[in-house]
């Protein structure tokens, strides 16, 4: 026999099963890809020299990172791209809201942002060299100056496109000009800032790694991913690959994280 | 008024805005041309007139938001920048600071004046008890539902203890039942504190059920077509909109601006 409490309790699980499978939903790619490698690695229409299974890779990743020196590789990859964020965002920052505020500043830097912004910044790699050498100062200055880009532009962005509301709101309030900086323009650039120095750390990220497998250093991940292709080490790289693949996202979900704490009032 | 620290001996001028000689114009279309208007003191004024006429050009004129390109506004004698006045906007939710909390929010005045915390805390905490704001004020206004934010942003506009308040379309981004609930408030805090209010509004029976005085303008270049009064005794009600006096100044004003509109 079935009582209705019964029912309504079974219901509420299945209904908890569903939700837990929709949690689940983003994996789904994740191991049809899985998959898929598989299969080509196992089906010999690849050669198998190129291409490990993914259970080899991920062996091979986890031996390296807790008995190699992948570790080594991975902290100096995340130190330069930090120092190259931290100082493209203490210029750019400033920079940007700055010249959001003066429309006439603006705009007559907004092409040169917008050209520099449109050139690859890799492109810009051999010139950087012949200026700070192939040192480690170097590969962060080209990567902080990618950032700076993306930064200074929605900094300035966020603060040209601050709401005139309020800005009449506080000025009706009595506010001053500082004060309506300080207290609304300011405030008010922060979402698109955040967006800025997000895409400032993914892309002073991706001009590290590039960095590191052409100007050369010692340690860093694009060294490590050259390095292994080079010798044909290949479990090695597709590893490598796939730590930096998992810097990359780490990055972006810590930021985003951070962004929904500070600028707790964007998109309600 | 009653959150007057320090009140005056001066007997106040008898009109709490003059307007005269004004003139505005934006591109090459004129808005204004010699443009005069006395609102008799401690009341409540609204404002309707057709679609483009220039009402919130005007209040934001008042307010001295708007530059204009001649004559004078005086708010109780005074120049504009002289005089304090509260404004309520039309669309609470982009005139809050949505970082600040609500109260924050509403001590924003007192804090660009650079009063002492302690005399801000004070007169928020009088101004909340005074009108009964149930709120947790700690939240940030986004959390609050309309209703709810357009009575903090009245009073973030009282707060500073205004000579005038200027009411942009207070209730028209607010639903129906949030509408009542709000304009009871309103009324509430009229009586209590006397301010006088100029008021823009964009429906005939909103106009009247408030105001003590109605103003109807006329298509652009806008002129003051009648000053209307409205003498049914406070507080107004839900048996005041089915009051024959209601009725009928309804139905005037309804007649006018329909003459207007035939021009």
């Amino acid at each position: 026999m079935t009582s209705p409490t019964n029912v309504s309790s079974r219901r509420a699980q299945t209904i908890t099963l569903s939700h837990l499978l929709n949690q689940l939903l983003p994996l789904v790619g994740v191991l049809v890809l899985f998959g898929l490698w598989w299969l080509i690695s196992i089906s010999g229409v690849v050669n198998p020299v190129l291409l490990p299974t993914p259970w080899k890779t991920i062996a091979t990743l986890f031996q390296a990172l807790f008995t190699g020196t992948m570790v080594i590789d991975f902290g100096a990859t995340v130190l330069r791209t930090f120092s190259a964020f931290l100082m493209a965002a203490l210029v750019g920052v400033p920079i940007g809201v700055a010249l959001g505020s003066s429309e006439k500043l603006y705009r007559s830097v907004e092409f040169l942002i917008d050209f520099f912004r449109s050139t690859p910044a890799s492109a810009l790699i051999p010139m950087f060299i012949l200026f700070f050498g192939v040192s480690d100062l170097s590969k962060i200055v080209i990567a902080a100056f990618s950032a700076f880009l993306l930064i200074v532009f929605n900094s300035a962005y966020g603060v040209i496109h601050a709401k005139q509301s309020r800005i009449l709101a506080a000025k009706v309030m009595g506010a001053n000009r500082w004060r309506i900086f300080k207290d609304v323009l300011l405030m008010e650039s922060l979402p698109q800032t955040f967006i800025g120095l997000r895409s400032g750390i993914s892309i002073a990220l991706v001009i590290v790694i590039v960095a590191e497998m052409f100007i050369g250093t010692e340690k860093g991940l694009g060294k490590r991913i050259i390095d292994a292709q080079q010798v044909l080490n290949v479990q090695d790289m597709y590893a490598s690959i796939l730590i930096t693949g998992l810097l990359g996202y780490g990055l972006n979900v810590l930021f985003l994280v951070i962004q929904k704490r500070v600028v707790h009032w964007s998109g309600n | 008024m009653m959150l007057d620290s320090a009140p005056s001996t001066i007997e106040p001028p008898e009109h709490f805005v003059s307007v005269k000689g004004l003139c505005k114009s934006f591109d090459n279309a004129v808005l204004y041309d010699n443009f005069d208007l006395d609102l008799v003191n401690n009341q409540l004024v609204s404002v309707f007139g057709p679609n483009g006429c220039g009402k919130s050009t005007l209040i934001n004129m008042m307010s001295g938001l708007t530059p204009f390109n001649g004559g004078e506004i005086r708010i109780h004698g005074k120049p504009i920048r002289r005089a304090r006045v509260g404004y309520v906007f039309q669309n609470y939710r982009d005139a809050m600071l949505p970082w600040l909390s609500a109260y924050d929010n509403i001590a924003y005045p007192l804090r660009v004046k650079g009063l002492p915390e302690r005399e801000c805390r004070d007169r928020v905490e009088k101004l909340i008890a005074t009108f009964n704001i149930q709120l947790d004020l700690k939240r940030y206004p986004y959390s609050f539902s309309g209703g709810q934010q357009q009575l903090i942003s009245i009073m973030r506009a009282l707060v500073a203890d205004p000579e005038v308040l200027f009411l942009d379309e207070p209730f028209s981004a607010l639903d129906f039942e949030t509408t009542l609930f709000v304009r009871d408030k309103l009324q509430e805090i009229f009586i209590a504190t006397q301010i006088p209010m100029f008021m823009v509004v964009h429906n005939l029976e909103e106009a009247v059920f408030l105001a003590d005085t109605i103003l109807l303008l006329s298509k652009r270049p806008t002129r003051l077509v009648e000053m209307v009064s409205f003498a049914a005794p406070r507080p107004r009600t839900l048996e005041t909109l089915s009051s024959a006096e209601f009725i009928e100044v309804s139905r005037y004003c309804l007649e006018i601006f329909r003459q207007e509109m035939r021009k």
